[in-house]
């Protein structure tokens, strides 16, 4: 809490000095997000900020507004419009080579506030540098690269949110680098953080489920069984190819132990991801996707519904169909996009008729969205989607449509 | 470049089409195809108790921060009955400890088995040499309904010496009700005891002995109803409210019964005689009336469950040493048949039929079908293969 209070000094007083001088004298510094020369590692720096003068903190942030309209198996919940989020950047460069930066995000209209990203970062060399404080665990592209304007579709990808916890941040301390040869990049990320709990095999979904463990706010206070998570990332970029991305993040993840005494075995939490993104030249169709394993050591004896196998991701094909200037809006592109997604919760046979458990879910979403700017989205998508219970029982359809804009400001 | 103007034309008009059509939002399975929703007639107060069962039976998962186990068999009333529908060999159950009818229960952690537990502890363990039953969710559709009838209307198809010479001598399980039992006018009690009505050896009395029991022996959570702890045989604070627990009596009494899917396709009907002519229907009682009783939309309703309630001598192949109540170790409650042909829907695409879900389809069932269905089944066996394939057709549309 006391770091969220001086979070809202520093924004509030940058606010205020810049309310006092002229408007003109701010520096919008945009980003193209399909930019050629950052990897996914770079996606928390590469973000517009707004930067008064000589000051040296910097504010920007994105806001997402949606309607929907989805139903399950004739049942609907009406029109409904939300703004899942709206996130605050700040970031102040406190030497050419030490940098702050942070990432506040609030959902369902404030009701949940989070610190998302709130790190120093140290520059010794390009290949070594240090962060710490609330990283972001690079496991996956997507955890990094959440943010709203970057994608489009209204919805985040179920695999990425709901398997993997995106977005998932923790304290800890780690390094990071990255090298440039030719047309090459390769970077890397290895951090300790504390980690996740018991909840995500105890938990109100009935299934093993790692983002229950983001409902644990004390996790930004200490660890709940003194294990540290670690989280590395390998990373491979060819300008003309693409980038490829394999993660790991591992540790045990519950509480063990209390005051010297024994409570449960160890039990670790392994998770494995692979991401990709690539542009085909010709065409100019963006792809990028992301599969995930996750692994974890559930009691034998706690209910066959926690499933200690899940698998899933999803692969976004963009394809620019215009790209001119229109309305005053000088690069104004729309796409046609389709996602296509899938989850298995519970990977695995029943002991008792060595049938499948199933417990999935597959999706697609064909989509058309328009960018004015390279910052701002507007999309319609149409989300078709069945999931099937852990007998695998007729699967619910679930479809609708949504609209969305989102920004970056 | 001209792709570039067709498929965008191409690709609008898709997602056009898709959102002009009925797919925006996909249609409900037809009201026949679904176990769940309330049967009609509902007043608006009424309703809104059968959402909130709804919610608690179907949504409401228990952890061990909410009363989980610490011993248990399932985490949420749902898990074991999908859809309101029959369960899964995987959320089966055991019941042990009463050898003999009207003995005591005395063997260690009976008459359940917990054979699940959180984190840090183990589960119970089946004592060595005490016979078991297995038991594999039942639907928990129209229960209303069953709930309703008197325990004269019950009374009246007991046959316990036979007077009637057909082999069937279906008798009523008498058991001690627990202490928050109140009877209503209705009840005959003999010897302090009451008819069961649900359960496989039909030894719960009412809808409140069946959920405050299955709160407390299924998912280990107490209750004012239940309140000692599974695992550590103490009293505790109670895990679940009162009002949760008569919610969710409230949705199982509302829910709406089974509705027969083609009852005038000529195979159908061809079957439904078969069902009779071989005697199938002296047990499972194809029809009966609801009295007046305190919900309107269950009163004077005619339905069809196909059963009587009543226990049978199922013979010794069923014979599975256990027992419950006054029941007799082959003694098993006929069960219900409606909503039989959407087994498959909430057992994973299959059947698991008979008590312990040992019978994988309907055939297989009525082949188990020993004492006093012997005769009905060796009828069955001489069936034509076009007449089995009426009566299951039959049993199917059910």
């Amino acid at each position: 809490m006391k770091k969220i209070i001086l979070l809202f000094l520093i924004l509030f007083s940058t606010i205020n000095a810049n309310a006092q001088v002229d408007s003109t004298l701010f520096k919008d510094t945009p980003r193209d997000t399909l930019a050629e020369d950052t990897m996914n590692m770079d996606a928390v720096y590469e973000r517009p900020f707004f930067q008064a003068g000589t000051s040296p903190v910097s504010v920007g942030g994105y806001i997402e507004a949606d309607y929907q309209y989805i139903g399950e198996d004739g049942i609907t919940e009406g029109h409904t419009f939300r703004v899942p989020r709206f996130t605050l950047f700040v970031g102040s460069t406190i030497h050419p080579k030490v940098k702050f930066l942070s990432e506040i995000e609030f959902e369902e209209g404030g009701n949940e506030i989070a610190i998302e990203f709130a790190a120093l970062d140290i520059n010794f060399f390009p290949m070594l540098n240090f962060r710490g404080g609330i990283i972001m665990n690079p496991i996956g592209a997507f955890n990094q690269n959440h943010d709203g304007p970057k994608w489009e579709f209204v919805d985040r990808p179920i695999a990425m949110t709901e398997m993997l916890p995106a977005t998932w941040s923790n304290v800890g301390f780690g390094l990071y680098g990255k090298r440039y040869v030719n047309d090459w990049a390769f970077g890397y990320e290895v951090y300790l953080t504390n980690g996740f709990d018991n909840s995500i095999i105890a938990n109100g979904e009935n299934k093993t489920f790692l983002p229950a463990a983001k409902e644990n706010f004390e996790r930004f206070e200490e660890s709940n069984n003194g294990q540290p998570l670690i989280t590395g990332k390998l990373a491979v970029k060819n300008q003309n190819i693409g980038e490829i991305g394999l993660s790991y993040m591992g540790g045990v993840y519950n509480t063990f132990e209390d005051d010297g005494l024994i409570l449960d075995e160890e039990r670790r939490l392994d998770v494995f991801a692979i991401d990709f993104n690539t542009s085909l030249e010709k065409t100019s169709t963006y792809i990028t996707g992301e599969w995930a394993w996750v692994m974890v050591d559930v009691p034998e004896t706690y209910g066959q519904q926690f499933g200690d196998r899940q698998q899933g991701g999803f692969v976004d094909i963009v394809q620019p169909v215009f790209r001119q200037p229109l309305a005053g809006f000088e690069n104004a592109v729309l796409n046609l996009a389709v996602r296509l997604e899938y989850v298995d919760w519970n990977v695995g046979t029943f002991r008792e008729t060595g049938a499948n458990i199933s417990d999935d879910l597959w999706a697609i979403v064909p989509g058309v969205s328009f960018r004015p700017s390279a910052q701002t989205v507007l999309r319609l998508n149409y989300r078709y989607m069945q999931q099937q219970d852990i007998l695998g029982n007729p699967a619910a359809k679930i479809a609708g449509i949504q609209i969305g804009i989102s920004s970056y400001f | 470049m001209k792709y570039r103007i067709w498929i965008p034309v191409l690709y609008t008009c898709f997602l056009l089409l898709m959102i002009g059509c009925d797919t925006v939002v996909p249609e409900a399975p037809a009201e026949k195809d679904l176990l769940d929703g309330p049967i009609p007639g509902l007043t608006h107060e009424e309703q809104d108790q059968f959402l909130k069962g709804d919610i608690a039976f179907n949504d409401d998962v228990f952890t061990p921060q909410t009363g989980l186990g610490p011993t248990f068999v399932a985490t949420s009333c749902g898990s074991c009955h999908p859809g309101d529908g029959k369960g899964h060999p995987s959320t089966s159950l055991i019941r042990f400890g009463q050898t003999e009818p009207n003995s005591p229960i005395n063997a260690p952690g009976a008459p359940q088995l917990q054979n699940r537990a959180i984190p840090g502890y183990q589960p119970e363990k089946l004592p060595e040499g005490v016979p078991s039953m297995k038991m594999t969710p039942p639907a928990v559709t129209g229960l209303g309904l069953l709930a309703a009838l008197t325990d004269q209307q019950i009374l009246e198809n007991t046959d316990p010496n036979d007077e009637d010479g057909d082999g069937i001598s279906g008798v009523p399980n008498y058991v001690t009700p627990p202490d928050y039992f109140i009877p209503e006018d209705h009840y005959q009690p003999e010897n302090g005891k009451y008819i069961g009505r649900f359960g496989k050896k039909a030894s719960a009395v009412n809808l409140l002995h069946q959920t405050a029991t299955a709160y407390n022996q299924d998912i280990g959570v107490t209750s004012t109803f239940e309140p000692l702890d599974v695992y550590s045989g103490l009293t505790t604070d109670p895990e679940v409210s009162d009002q949760v627990v008569r919610d969710v009596v409230f949705y199982l009494k509302t829910l709406k019964a089974p509705i027969q899917r083609k009852p005038q396709n000529p195979l159908v009907l061809k079957g439904k005689g078969i069902f009779t002519t071989i005697q199938c229907s002296s047990c499972h009682t194809p029809q009966w009336t609801t009295p007046e009783t305190d919900i309107t939309a269950l009163s004077n309703k005619t339905f069809y469950p196909y059963t009587d309630l009543l226990l049978h001598d199922m013979g010794p192949e069923l014979d599975d040493g256990a027992t419950e109540g006054s029941a007799e170790t082959y003694e098993w409650r006929t069960p219900p048949l409606w909503g039989l042909g959407l087994s498959p829907d909430s057992q994973g695409g299959k059947y698991f039929l008979m008590h312990d879900g040992r019978a994988e389809s309907i055939e297989e069932a009525i082949l188990m079908h020993g004492g006093e269905a012997q005769n009905s089944r060796d009828q069955f066996q001489l069936l034509s293969p076009e007449e089995k394939e009426a009566l299951i057709m039959f049993l199917e549309s059910l």
